[in-house]
């Protein structure tokens, strides 16, 4: 079983467990273990590839993971906070209802599919199909910002929501891919930089921040640069453009004869 | 002969279930030896991406001794099959050795058929008298074996590399062929999901036909499509797994058409006809135009993520979309891509690059001098 060592340097309850080579099961029934006997702070060390680490989790607990956690990381997440000292791979945040995640590197596909509260920090880039399916309700608002690029699919299918993309350190790649909020019907998706129409899906449109979006950015931006470490210094609120749907019923017609 | 005689044993009651299998590749660049239990220590990580019904490996550069000969393995599933396949080789090849693939039974494997591997050549009067290369006449012996010889399929039969694959997760197949004794410059891994065909040691990966291995991720869903255009070239399918075109399909594109690697991975992955319109340099868009015309049932349509391992190097491809995972990394002269990045880390801890390539670009990686 991993070694447990107390931590003394927080004011929280807090804990080490080596997780090198412990089998998922493992390692996620002794951090549900360790929650219930009253931890506030878990951090992980050695992490490698297990998956589904903080799923389901509703207590607000602080998990840090130092190495590359596994698939569907904070999956149906409903509270912790989530810090990853390295990179993330696919189905970070899948249908998760509250809590954070940072991750300091970047992450892979499929990122906060289906999300419905909560905030997700990538400072890197992302992969494909970022932000599909999420959505709100009230005070329900799920945010995903990546400080990096993005690849196809961005935003599909969104219900509800906001997702932000950097493009920080971009180089010559495009900031982000094709198909970019197709079928969206609610949401917004703010992008630094420009996209070209053949990138979008028909469902979403360009628009310019309104004084509304600056003051949401702003706040957004400004606790993922906390969170993450990002230098946001030459990112200025008049780069970004607004994608949003102009219809909330996109298919209203569809199957109607 | 129907396929449900020659595969009857393999197609009971292996159940279905949910998909995703795991790849891992690693290639020296530098041509450096690499011992087979890294690409083990690289599965191992992602064991659960497989379930047990199939893993294999294919290492280059592990018969050096051997490197001008065709290293056949074949397994023998029916137990007259070796004296006829053996006759058949007999005939076309001259055989320098014939010996078992050494193995080491162990837990997780089970119902081992009679293993062997043969290195040869072809017989110069049979190549004189068909006026074909030796290539050429190695295809054919492989698919006449894997359509005539009952219960008999002839798995690899490259030069100085080796396909081993077995039902069971890749680990313990790795481990069943002592693949810690081998060391290459290039080593593919698979751990296998199977969803819509049988978990049997012939459909387990890589398929390979030549120096050609791969091992996928996903289903191809254009397999009835490729599978009637090989045929139309003399490749047969007979191992009841959609990854089987793609061997082929590389071996033909490459080996046979003499298209560069890159051109062959955009007939396989090619980019839609809105790109193709919006492309830039007329140039490079009279090609994808060309490529998608002439190739148009070459064009491997559904989710896949493959890793293709060959004599000069190895390639990771994705399909158009990107509906199934793939990460790179390199690292000084190593380039390593896999479905996870933690099998990565496994055996690279530290990176000096990690990516996820895009959508139906491959990642190369390639010899740089002679083995």
């Amino acid at each position: 079983m991993p070694r447990a060592a107390t931590n003394d340097r927080t004011e929280l309850k807090s804990i080490t467990l080596d997780a090198g080579g412990v089998y998922y099961k493992d390692l996620n029934s002794q951090v549900r273990g360790l929650i219930d006997e009253g931890y506030e702070e878990i951090v992980l060390q050695g992490v490698n590839g297990q998956r589904y680490i903080g799923d389901g989790l509703t207590q607000k607990v602080k998990i840090i993971i130092e190495g590359v956690p596994g698939n569907d990381l904070g999956a149906f997440m409903d509270g912790p906070t989530v810090i990853v000292n390295d990179n993330a791979q696919d189905g970070v945040g899948n249908t998760m209802n509250s809590g954070k995640i940072v991750v300091k590197g970047h992450a892979g596909d499929v990122l906060g599919y289906g999300m419905r509260g909560g905030r997700v920090f990538v400072l890197g880039d992302v992969g494909y199909r970022i932000g599909i399916h999420m959505k709100s309700f009230k005070d329900q608002v799920p945010v995903i910002v990546a400080g990096g690029r993005a690849g196809d699919f961005f935003g599909e299918y969104m219900a509800g929501g906001v997702l932000v993309l950097l493009g920080l350190e971009l180089g010559d790649s495009p900031l982000v891919g094709s198909y970019v909020g197709t079928g969206m019907h609610g949401g917004a998706i703010f992008l630094r930089g420009e996209v070209c129409d053949h990138q979008l899906g028909s469902e979403v449109r360009v628009y310019p921040l309104e004084e509304e979006d600056r003051c949401q950015l702003e706040g957004l931006l400004a606790e993922f640069a906390e969170d993450t470490g990002a230098d946001l210094s030459g990112v200025s609120l008049d780069d970004f453009v607004k994608l949003q749907p102009f219809s909330h019923r996109p298919y209203g017609n569809m199957y109607c004869y | 002969m129907a396929f449900g005689d020659q595969y009857s044993r393999w197609r009971v009651d292996r159940s279905r279930v949910p998909a995703a299998c795991g790849l891992s590749g690693v290639i020296s660049e530098d041509g450096a030896m690499i011992g087979g239990d890294v690409i083990i220590e690289s599965m191992k990580v992602i064991h659960d991406r497989g379930n047990g019904l199939g893993g294999g490996f294919a290492g280059y550069g592990i018969y050096p001794r051997y490197r001008d000969h065709y290293a056949l393995h074949i397994m023998f599933e029916d137990p007259g099959g070796r004296a006829a396949c053996e006759e058949l080789l007999e005939a076309d090849l001259q055989v320098q050795e014939s010996e078992e693939i050494p193995t080491r039974p162990g837990p997780g494997i089970e119902d081992a058929p009679e293993l062997r591997r043969y290195f040869a050549v072809p017989r110069p009067e049979k190549l004189a008298a068909l006026a074909i290369g030796p290539d050429d006449f190695m295809v054919q012996l492989v698919m006449r074996i894997n359509t005539t010889v009952p219960g008999t399929f002839v798995f690899s039969s490259g030069k100085n590399m080796g396909v081993f694959k077995a039902v069971g997760f890749a680990e313990d197949v790795g481990e069943f062929y002592r693949l810690p004794d081998y060391s290459g410059y290039c080593w593919i891994g698979h751990g296998r999901f199977p969803t819509n065909t049988p978990g049997w040691w012939g459909g387990a990966h890589p398929f390979n036909i030549l120096d050609w291995a791969v091992v996928h991720n996903g289903e191809i869903s254009s397999y009835g499509i490729n599978k009637r255009y090989l045929e139309m070239f003399g490749y047969e399918c007979t191992l009841l797994t959609d990854t089987e075109v793609m061997a082929y399909l590389f071996d033909m594109l490459v080996r046979k058409h003499g298209l560069p690697l890159e051109v062959a991975c955009r007939v396989l992955a090619a980019p839609f006809w809105k790109d193709i319109d919006i492309e830039d340099d007329p140039a490079s868009r009279a090609l994808d135009e060309a490529l998608r015309v002439v190739y148009s049932s070459a064009l491997v349509n559904g989710p896949f993520a493959v890793i293709v391992g060959f004599s000069r190097g190895m390639v990771g491809l994705n399909d158009r979309i990107k509906l199934r995972p793939l990460v790179a990394a390199v690292k000084d002269d190593l380039l390593y891509i896999s479905s996870e990045e933690s099998a990565i880390r496994q055996i690279c801890p530290r990176p000096d690059r990690v990516w996820a390539p895009n959508a139906g670009q491959p990642v190369i990686g390639e010899l740089k001098g002679d083995v």
